[in-house]
Order: structure tokens, then C-alpha cells, then sequence
């Protein structure tokens, strides 16, 4: 019988944190930006310079730490890790061995009903790199140092999944928890969510690890999936030839669907790590840490059940509408507003995750306020506009947020529940069509279902559909 | 009048007084700098032009009454490791031989603030690394007492600038001594303040865990007067430490009546120079027959004080010097090949050979498997020097230590032993390590004529203790100064 094997899978995974400003300086910290703009001497490694921490960093980083059940560690310090390469402007990184911010904590994930721990080793703060490009044409490569000195979190996972389901449920969370402090919006495309993924594999039933190789670019959870089972075929394949693993870092090509071997472990190289000296030790004291846990928010598995006892959604539902914490408070605004939750939930649940998906955005990228969703909620439920007019009006909403009463008068929108303007027309329909009227009076149902429609037409949509189908019912009755 | 042989105090005053304008204090310094440059070699960069037109600014805000400090309008050197806005700051070095920086140490504001003319920047060791200013890659500053002999170092240029009173008085940088030394060497006043006193954003880093700007001027009362202009706490340097007291002009007060004085019996045993050490303890007995009261004690930890320093800065040094690469600023080799190349050649012909060797030591101390043996245990121990010292300022108000085993030695007889050179620093580093205030004021000469100073240890924060006892000894004796300062004026 073949060999059965275990995939042994733990993660680095580094989240860029959502503060105005670097980590060490007073540059912002924005997306974009012409090159080189949003630099100062700090960032850009002048002599001279020194860094200064941002508290905000260490506050995001508690937040997470104890959210994810970490120890936070009392007396923290920042270490430099020395390496050279030209997006590194000091050819240093203030990173964190020694002392970092957090250990020892885990997170509780479900795969096909099956709940697991996954323990996290220790999560430390640091700052990012700049961007090179690399000019083809000209030979040469530009650096561009906006991004160096934007904060990040590293967050190290113990070896405990088993699966790229186990990752990405993993990944899942992780990005749920911070997604809801705040501390970042952990875009993977983006960047702001980077994953590593160390892979070994194992007979089933051995104890030791197998030897590990550590995967890069992973630019997506479609990617991970992918490169996970890649990764872990390569290895067994090996493995079977009678092969050995080698540990080294690979860089996954997902156009590829394969991967090959950025470098070994013979020339990893030492960081030669130490105490950063321009930078005190920080003290976290039990106030600090009391008054990051006070300000931690409800999180989504305590949402979760919430939106099921007091609202009355049903499970499903109720997972898709906490699954970002944006989405979630968009339904608890416009409920507050409105008082009917299962239309907000309605609204959320299907046309705005039918537009999300045509626009290819994210929960997150919703821009629309809740004032505008519950008066059109308002409008439909006082029978001022059809649904097939709410629907028009929603996308208006869901693409400028305009307001509903507004546009509605704007553009002539009300149902017309006047009876003397609908037999007008009405009666102009049943001149137009008397092959449809006949077919109705000769039993044909469906015909009236014709003349219906071209009353709407005529109307502009306008019409209330059940006032013109009672009207018509009546004025053919003979 | 003879402007440059003025203390600074003395040249406020009379630029405050009308007696002398801004204008005449700059040409008197820059015509002086014409007369002994080319025999002392303070300077990397003098800034005549800069000089007089900042001359005239600060003559008016003199005039319409906005400042109003002691030491405005007054012209000081600055060392060639603080950044200055557009103007060269080389560290001596090669690599940063067109460097101009973008912004101003956080120091030499505080002096700009205070009506300062920056005359030029000086010269010293190359990154600040060295005893006697001879790493400099732009050539040895030479002794103004005896032109055959270094000036000390790494801030030569400063105290050489000083003694040959090309400027009233300078801002030095002081990692293992190299303020105090060579003001020993060169006979002149400096102070090495409390870790944390004098804000080191600007400051070139070299061991960042031990650096700390100071003054170097011709007596005490100018270098209280200057530590209290450039102190400052700066929340652009996180070790920065804001004190309660930024009062140091205060301490300038001769009495010594009941100030307990420790002798460490092994900083005067093997080693010292008979003449240096004789020199120093004559001072010590001034002091007692003013009323101190003098006691030998023992500070035997001080001798692990040089491999603890040396494997602490050079690794802090090692990753400090990194960003020099040829990438953004500085030096870049002419031809390379690809970016390890350029590297590589970049920093083999930007660096001299000291800065190299000590690059070489950090980076070995902090490589994996001897972290723990060096650079650990070289924390360990200064933790332990640290620990010496407070036990030892339970009894004592000041410390009397030498500076230098020996008086300044000949040109060319120290960088072919470094281990001798490095050994030099024995009665200066431990000082850093504890993170103290120091000062090394003259208190005679040996039989060459060379200078000899004496430092006087404080504990943290008591800068006004040592600027005290200092201050009361100075009273005993003139100021002398080398011929070479006198002479042709």
C-alpha cells in the first residue's frame, strides 16, 4: 500500500497597520503617492537620523496580541536586523527578536465542523521596506522609499495545520479580528496582508517534523490553496524517488501553478541581530494593557450569535453579514436607523453582494452610508417607489451614495397609485393590443401578463404591477 | 585688542557691549584660522563666506535686541560629525566626501538659536574612530603645542582649533574620549555630559549606545555656558532625557569646602606616565588644601572597560556605517559591475583602514554563535561598571581620574599598534559605559612642554559637581597657551 502522508504547515504573516503615519517619523503612511514624496530624513536613513517610536504601532500590536490571546510582553525592545540590499535605506531593519510584543497565543478556527487551535508563537512589530524598480530597458533600478518605515506585525504560527483549508481558515480569522480593531485592512492583492507558508511533510503516525521549505508570493487564498498542494506534492514526489527535502525559501509563480528556489539554507544569511540603541525599552504596564483590552470591540464569533438572538437572522445570514466588521456595522447603522432589520439584511445579503461581485470589490470597499439604505428601505415600505424601482434606486446608492428621496423626485420615480391616469392608459393598451386582449378573454392567462407589461412600459415602471393587474382583470371582465 | 585670546564668555560680552562687532569676531577668527591653518590643520571645511554673512544677521538681531544670550555673535567650529544644512559634513571619511546634509544637528541649532557664527567644521579621527585625529582621510591635525605631535582624538581638530585659538571655542563628540582626551592633549577645557543630556539627532552615529555631543573651550566657565546652550531635551532622540535642571553656569563657584574626592588606586598604578600622574595628584592637592576632602578607593572592573567597549561600539558601529553604500548619498565607486560590486568597491575605497577594522570587529562580535560570548557579555560587563561606579558615588562627590596614560604622543607612532592605541582610552570609556559626565581641564606640562589634564568623573545628572571642583581649581592657576596661538599677532 502507498504511503500516507501529513502536511505539516505553519505561517508567517505580515499585516501593514492602518496608522496616519510611519512607524518611526511623521511620513504618511498612504497608498501611492508620487516616489519619494512621503520621505523624510528618518526614512530615507540620513546621518543623523533617528527613529521615534509611534505609540499607535504598539497599541495596534497590543490590540492584536490580545485579541488573538498572546501574552503581551511587559518589557519589550526593538532589535536591528543587518542585511544589505538597496529598498533597506540603513541596510538595517528595525525588527524585533530578542523581546518581541506578544506570545504564546492562539486562534480558534472551524473546518467542516471540526474546531482546532491554531497557537501563535509570537507576534513582533517592525518596519517595511521601500520598493525597488527595475528599469529593463535602461539597466538600471530606481528605489522608491514611500513605503520604508510603514509599520508592520509579523505574526508567527506554530506548525499546527494540516490542510490549505486549516490555512486559509487560519488566514481567515486572523484577518477577520484585525479587519474589526481597525488595525488594518489586510489586503492580500494590496499587500497589506502578506503570507509565508513553511511546509513539511510526514509519514502518517511519525512524530518528527519532515525537513521544511518556506514559500513566497503568495499574492492570494487561491494562491495559497494552490501552492500549498503544490508544494506538498513536490515534497512527497521527492520523498518517494528517495530524495531529500532541502530547506530553502521558494518563490511561487501562480501563473505557473509551480515554484523554484529563491535560496538554501547554506546562504541564508546572518541578520546579525542586536539591541537597537537609538530606541528605549518599552514598558507596557497592566493600565496600558487594560486600557487596550476596554476599547477592544465586540469580534465576530460574539456577532455572530448576537445577530441570531436579537435580530432573528438565520446563520448563514448572519455569517456573511459579520464577516467584515464594515459590512456588520452597515447593518447595525441602518437597523438603528430604520428598525427593520431583516430588510437591511435583505439589501445586504443580495443586491449589495450581487453588486460587489460585478464591481469585483470587497465588503470593505462599500462606500454607501446607512442613512441612504434606510430611506429607501423607508421608500419601499410606504409603497412611494415599486421594487423593481428600488432595485434602479439601490445601484444609484451603491455607486454614489445619493439620496434616495432625492433622486427618487429627481427623476419622477413615485408608483403612480392615481386610478384615473392608469385607465387611460390602460384603455389605450387594451385598443393597441387585441390580439393579447382576446387571447385573455379566450382563457390564455398568460396574456394579461403581456398587457401588464406594456401598461408598466407605458408608465415608465412607474405603476403599482398589483394595482394595473387588478385594474386590467377588471376592465376585461366582460 | 588681541579678539582671539578671548574666552567666548569674555567675546559675548564685548560684542554684547559694542566693544567688538560680529563682523570684527569672524575676520579675527578667520585671519588667525589664515595664519596657523596650514601648520595646525583644524579644519575640513571653513566657511568664510557663510561666516560673514551670518555675521551681519546676527549683528543686527544683536542690535534690535532679540538676542540676547552670552554666546551670541560669537564664532564657533563644529566637528565634522554633526550636520549641518548644506554644508559638507564629511565625518573625515571618504565616503561622505560631498555629503551636505539636509537638515541641522539638533545641537548646533540650539547654538544657531543662541546667535552662534559656524566658522567652519574640524577635523577628526575618520567616523570618529581613533585616538589621535590621524584616521582622518583628509590628512593629521597637528598639535598646537608641538606640531610633531597628534592632538588626541577623534575631536583633534576641535580642541587643535581651540588651543590655536582659530575660533573662541568648539563642539566636540565623545564616545570613548574623544572629547577629553585630546582637550588633555591639546590644553584646553571640554565636557563629556550625562548620556542622554545633549540631544544626538544630527550627530553621525558611531556607537550610537555611547555617543554624547559636548563643549571644548579654553576654560570652565565657557564650557558650563556652552553645555547650558546646547542641552536640551529632544523628542526627536528617543534617549534623550529630559532633565530637571539645565542650569550649569550656576556651578561655577570656587569652593570645594567638604566635596569628598575619590582616587580609584588603579587608575594612578602601572601604565600612567610619571609625569602625568605627578602633574595630576599636585592638582588633587590643591583641590584637598581647598577643603576637599581626598580618599583612594578601589575601581577594579574599570579594567574590563576596554574589551566591553570595544566589541560594544564596533558592533554598533558595524550596523551603523552600513547605510554608507553608494546608494543615496556620499561616495560611489566609478566602475562596478552589478550591486555587490558596487558595494564591495564602494566601500573598500570609501572607508580607511581603522573604520574598516572596526566594521570587521562588529560585525564578527555580533555574528550568530558569538553573540552571546562578545557582545552579551560585553553588556553584562558594562552593566557591572555601571553598578562600580553608583557604589562608588554613595561616597564620593568626584572622581579624579587621568585622561591619557601619557601626553600627546609623536605623529606617526600610534596607528601601527592599535591594540596600544586602543589601550590609550583605559582611563576615558569606562565613563561612557556608565553613561557619566566627565571634564579634562590642564593642570600642567610635562618636561616636552606637552599639556597635561586631569578628568573629574561625576555621577549621572552632577555635572555641577565636576563643573565645581573644575571651576575651583582653574582659579589657581592661568590659562596657558601655546606659542603658536601668541605668536605673528
Amino acid at each position: 500500500m502507498a504511503k500516507q502522508y501529513e502536511t505539516v504547515i505553519g505561517l508567517e504573516v505580515h499585516v501593514e497597520l492602518a496608522t496616519k503615519t510611519k512607524i518611526f517619523c511623521s511620513c504618511s503612511t498612504e497608498f501611492g503617492g508620487t516616489p519619494n514624496t512621503h520621505t523624510c530624513p528618518v526614512c530615507t536613513g540620513m546621518p543623523g537620523s533617528l527613529p521615534v517610536l509611534n505609540k499607535q504601532v504598539v497599541e495596534y500590536a497590543m490590540a492584536i496580541g490580545l485579541a488573538t490571546n498572546c501574552e503581551i510582553t511587559r518589557v519589550c525592545k526593538f532589535d536591528r536586523k543587518n542585511y544589505f540590499y538597496p529598498d533597506n535605506p540603513q541596510n538595517y531593519q528595525i525588527s524585533q527578536l530578542y523581546l518581541p510584543i506578544a506570545r504564546n497565543g492562539y486562534v480558534e478556527i472551524e473546518v467542516g465542523n471540526t474546531k482546532k487551535k491554531v497557537r501563535i508563537h509570537e507576534m513582533h512589530m517592525e518596519e517595511d521596506a521601500g520598493k525597488l524598480i527595475h528599469d529593463e530597458w535602461d539597466d538600471t533600478s530606481l528605489v522608491d522609499y514611500n513605503r520604508s518605515g510603514v509599520p508592520l506585525v509579523e505574526i508567527v504560527s506554530e506548525p499546527d495545520m494540516r490542510s490549505a483549508d486549516e490555512v486559509i481558515a487560519y488566514l481567515e480569522k486572523l484577518r477577520t479580528i484585525i479587519q474589526y480593531l481597525g488595525a488594518s485592512d489586510c489586503k492580500l492583492q494590496e499587500g497589506s496582508m502578506r503570507a509565508d507558508v513553511n511546509l513539511s511533510v510526514r509519514e502518517v503516525g511519525t512524530d518528527a517534523f519532515g525537513t521544511r521549505t518556506e514559500m513566497k508570493n503568495l499574492n492570494s487564498f487561491k494562491a495559497i490553496a494552490r501552492a500549498i498542494e503544490g508544494e506538498r506534492e513536490r515534497q512527497i514526489e521527492l520523498l518517494e524517488e528517495g530524495k531529500a527535502v532541502i530547506q530553502e525559501t521558494r518563490r511561487w509563480d501562480d501563473n505557473k501553478e509551480s515554484s523554484h528556489a529563491m535560496r538554501s539554507k547554506e546562504d541564508a544569511q546572518d541578520y546579525r541581530y542586536f539591541p537597537e540603541p537609538d530606541l528605549v525599552p518599552i514598558v507596557i504596564g497592566d493600565e496600558w494593557i487594560e486600557k487596550i483590552r476596554s476599547r477592544q470591540p465586540e469580534f465576530r464569533d460574539e456577532k455572530l450569535e448576537r445577530y441570531k438572538k436579537e435580530f432573528d437572522i438565520p446563520q448563514y445570514d448572519a455569517e456573511i453579514l459579520t464577516e467584515s466588521k464594515h459590512m456588520a456595522d452597515l447593518f447595525e447603522k441602518t437597523t438603528a436607523i430604520c428598525g427593520k432589520p431583516k430588510k437591511v439584511s435583505n439589501w445586504l445579503m443580495v443586491e449589495t453582494m450581487r453588486l460587489l461581485k460585478e464591481h469585483g470589490m470587497e465588503a470593505e470597499d462599500i462606500r454607501f452610508s446607512p442613512e441612504n439604505l434606510a430611506k429607501l428601505i423607508a421608500l419601499t415600505e410606504a409603497g412611494t417607489i415599486n421594487s423593481s424601482v428600488a432595485k434602479e434606486v439601490f445601484e444609484q446608492i451603491f455607486e454614489t451614495d445619493v439620496d434616495p428621496d432625492q433622486y427618487v423626485e429627481e427623476h419622477g420615480l413615485k408608483t403612480v397609485n392615481d386610478e384615473g391616469a392608469l385607465e387611460e392608459v390602460l384603455m389605450k393598451v387594451i385598443a393597441d393590443h387585441p390580439q393579447a386582449v382576446a387571447d385573455y378573454k379566450g382563457g390564455k392567462e398568460k396574456a394579461l401578463g403581456a398587457l401588464v407589461g406594456q401598461t408598466m412600459k407605458a408608465m415608465k415602471g412607474k405603476a403599482n404591477p398589483g394595482m394595473v393587474n387588478q385594474k386590467l382583470r377588471e376592465m376585461l371582465k366582460d | 585688542m588681541d579678539i582671539m585670546s578671548l574666552t567666548a564668555v569674555e567675546l559675548g560680552k564685548k560684542i554684547k557691549a559694542k566693544e567688538i562687532s560680529v563682523m570684527d569676531a569672524v575676520k579675527a577668527s578667520i585671519e588667525q584660522i589664515e595664519r596657523v591653518e596650514k601648520d595646525v590643520h583644524s579644519f575640513v571645511t571653513i566657511d568664510k563666506e557663510g561666516a560673514m554673512k551670518r555675521a551681519e544677521e546676527v549683528q543686527k538681531l544683536i542690535d534690535d535686541g532679540t538676542l540676547t544670550g552670552p554666546l551670541a555673535g560669537v564664532p564657533v567650529a563644529i566637528k565634522d560629525n554633526m550636520c549641518t544644512k548644506d554644508m559638507l559634513t564629511t565625518c573625515s571619511s571618504k565616503i561622505l566626501g560631498n555629503f551636505r546634509p539636509t537638515f541641522t544637528a539638533e545641537a548646533v541649532l540650539n547654538l544657531e538659536k543662541a546667535g552662534a557664527v559656524i566658522i567652519g567644521k574640524t577635523n577628526m579621527d575618520e567616523f570618529a574612530m581613533g585616538s589621535t585625529t590621524e584616521t582622518s582621510y583628509f590628512g593629521a591635525t597637528k598639535n598646537p603645542w608641538n606640531l610633531e605631535h597628534v592632538p588626541g582624538g577623534s575631536s583633534g581638530g576641535s580642541c587643535a582649533a581651540v588651543a590655536a585659538e582659530e575660533c573662541p571655542y568648539a563642539l566636540g563628540s565623545d564616545t570613548g574620549g574623544s572629547i577629553r582626551q585630546p582637550s588633555s592633549f591639546c590644553g584646553v577645557v571640554g565636557i563629556k555630559p550625562t548620556y542622554g543630556t545633549v540631544s544626538r539627532y544630527g550627530l553621525v552615529a558611531y556607537g550610537s549606545s555611547l555617543d554624547q555631543i559636548g563643549p571644548i573651550a579654553k576654560d570652565v566657565t565657557d564650557c558650563a555656558t556652552i553645555l547650558e546652550t546646547i542641552a536640551s531635551y529632544d523628542a526627536k532622540d528617543s534617549t534623550s532625557i529630559a532633565r530637571e535642571k539645565y542650569d550649569f553656569a550656576s556651578a561655577l563657584v570656587d569652593d570645594v569646602k567638604g566635596m569628598k574626592i575619590g582616587i580609584p588606586r588603579s587608575y594612578f598604578g602601572d601604565g600612567l606616565d610619571a609625569e602625568v600622574k605627578e602633574n595630576i595628584l599636585h592638582a588633587v592637592k590643591v583641590l584637598e588644601e581647598k577643603g576637599a576632602i581626598v580618599e583612594e578607593f578601589d575601581l577594579d572592573l574599570v579594567k574590563y572597560a576596554i574589551p566591553a567597549y570595544y566589541v560594544i561600539a564596533s558592533a554598533e558601529a558595524s550596523s551603523n556605517l552600513a547605510r554608507f553604500d553608494g546608494v543615496k548619498y556620499g561616495y560611489r565607486t566609478e566602475e562596478y559591475e552589478g550591486l555587490h560590486n558596487m558595494y564591495k568597491k564602494t566601500r573598500s575605497e570609501g572607508f580607511g583602514p581603522e573604520v574598516k577594522r572596526r566594521i570587521m570587529l562588529g560585525s564578527f562580535v555580533l555574528s550568530s554563535g558569538y553573540y552571546d560570548a562578545y557582545y552579551l557579555k560585553a553588556l553584562r560587563t558594562k552593566a557591572l561598571i555601571k553598578k562600580e561606579f553608583d557604589q562608588a558615588f554613595e561616597k564620593y562627590d568626584v572622581i579624579v581620574a587621568p585622561a591619557s596614560p601619557t601626553t600627546a604622543p609623536e605623529i606617526g607612532k600610534s596607528l601601527s599598534d592599535p591594540i596600544k592605541m586602543y589601550l590609550g582610552d583605559i582611563y576615558t570609556i569606562s565613563v561612557n559605559l556608565a553613561g557619566l559626565p566627565g571634564i579634562t581641564i590642564p593642570v600642567g606640562k610635562d618636561s616636552k612642554g606637552l599639556p597635561v589634564g586631569m578628568q573629574l568623573i561625576g555621577n549621572c545628572f552632577e555635572e555641577n559637581k565636576i563643573i565645581r571642583a573644575a571651576y575651583t581649581f582653574e582659579q589657581t592657576k592661568m590659562y596657558e597657551r601655546p606659542e603658536i596661538a601668541k605668536e605673528a599677532r
